[in-house]
């Protein structure tokens, strides 16, 4: 494989899990002030604020690599739904606090095996973000953990309203662990992590706390998959444009 | 006037207390172990290593320009700021100097990465007896606590 092959294979593996993070960073934003208490909004803001940072790291990387012209922020602010290759689960919409910590706890238990094993990538750049990222991970985790646990443990209503949220997010949770050709290649080379490894420490996480907070294991086979090559639910577009406008509009706006 | 490379990169360093953590104001870059490294070439040029502490911290950009700002005062005009992010930060590289102006300024400062179960104790009357009110603070590095006994809340400074 040649140089420039290789640059673009990396680059491309980069922004994917630099999308995971800036969707989920934004659609957190969504909710800041929706919060049911101060302390849960302030909690919702240092999520949003440890996924975007994490996205920024990863952009400014991928544009290093590229060596082109597009900075970290035009990869964010310049590339339109179907160029976005994040995780279909990140760009779901939430209509409650349920659904905010539904799908962070199912996202975080994917995330934080996902850092541990990129935390070894031969690539001192990736294992250097993926190490700082793991520790908030695991913090990341045992928050939605413990609201799964207190809410789906709770009442009758917030038990039947996470019980429904985790239905509704179900289908978009073995897109997580789907290898595609360049996550093996990267995979090969000792830079990344074939995702379908990360599936086992999924699934245990996943099944205690559900049994803990009295929830049923949704039973639902049918998943759905795309967002890897752009190929996305109906969230994402609406997400991007109003994260977008303004450097569209105004393009090159700076603090 | 030619300074000998060891005194002039102290030179920096000193120059580089004056520039404190925005959140954390009494403690410096220094103290919180976010300045990793001080290089100074022959001709003046010099490079200073950061490394980010989480990785949302909105303080990073204020600490970059106050760096710039700090050395350009000094009379340093080719000044680079590298951040790198191996290995990554961990409040063990605090030393226990900083440790204690937290506590000072009853900040409860952060436990051994090691521990199974952090000890965090009272800032105001050192009781241990303490729940955690939000696990999320009033910055990312912080989490919000209550004391059981005196009744004091107060932000404990994580342990990662």
């Amino acid at each position: 494989m040649n140089t420039v092959t290789t640059h673009d294979a990396l680059a491309t593996y980069i922004v994917r899990h630099g999308d995971d993070n800036v969707v989920m960073g934004q659609r957190l934003a969504e909710y800041v002030s929706r919060a049911p208490e101060l302390e849960e909004d302030l909690a919702v803001s240092n999520l949003a604020l440890d996924h975007i940072g994490v996205a920024d790291h990863l952009f400014t990387y991928a544009a290093k690599i590229e060596s082109g012209d597009r900075s970290g922020d035009d990869l964010v602010m310049f590339r339109a739904e179907r160029e976005y290759t994040n995780l279909l689960l990140v760009e779901q919409p939430q209509h409650g606090f349920g659904d905010v910590m539904a799908r962070q706890f199912l996202f975080d238990a994917y995330q934080l095996p996902l850092w541990e094993a990129l935390s070894g990538s031969i690539d001192d750049t990736i294992a250097g973000i993926a190490q700082r990222a793991a520790k908030e991970s695991t913090y990341h985790l045992r928050h939605s953990s413990g609201w799964v646990i207190r809410l789906g443990d709770g009442t009758d209503e917030s038990h039947d309203r996470l019980q429904k949220a985790i239905d509704g997010m179900w289908r978009f949770t073995a897109e997580m662990f789907e290898a595609d050709d360049l996550d093996r290649e990267m995979a090969s080379q000792g830079i990344g992590v074939d995702p379908s490894t990360l599936s086992d420490s999924w699934e245990v996480k996943i099944g205690s706390v559900l049994e803990e907070a009295t929830l049923t294991r949704p039973a639902d086979p049918f998943q759905a998959s795309g967002g890897r090559t752009g190929m996305h639910t109906e969230h994402l577009g609406p997400m991007l444009a109003e994260m977008q406008w303004l450097q569209r509009a105004n393009p090159g706006l700076s603090w | 006037m030619v300074i000998a490379e060891t005194s002039r990169v102290e030179h920096v360093r000193d120059l580089l207390d004056r520039v404190v953590d925005p959140d954390i104001p009494f403690l410096t870059i220094s103290d919180i172990a976010i300045l990793r490294d001080v290089e100074i070439t022959d001709s003046g040029a010099v490079t200073v290593t950061i490394t980010p502490t989480y990785s949302g911290c909105p303080a990073m950009a204020t600490i970059t320009s106050d760096i710039h700002t700090v050395l350009a005062e000094g009379g340093f005009g080719d000044v680079t700021v590298d951040t790198v992010y191996t290995p990554a930060w961990t409040t063990e590289w605090m030393s226990n100097d900083a440790k204690q102006k937290l506590a000072q300024n009853r900040i409860a400062p952060p436990d051994s990465v090691l521990a199974v179960v952090p000890e965090v104790l009272c800032p105001l009357c050192s009781s241990g007896e303490i729940n955690t009110i939000s696990e999320f603070g009033s910055t990312a590095c912080k989490s919000l606590m209550v004391c059981t006994d005196c009744g004091e809340p107060f932000d404990y400074l994580k342990a990662i």
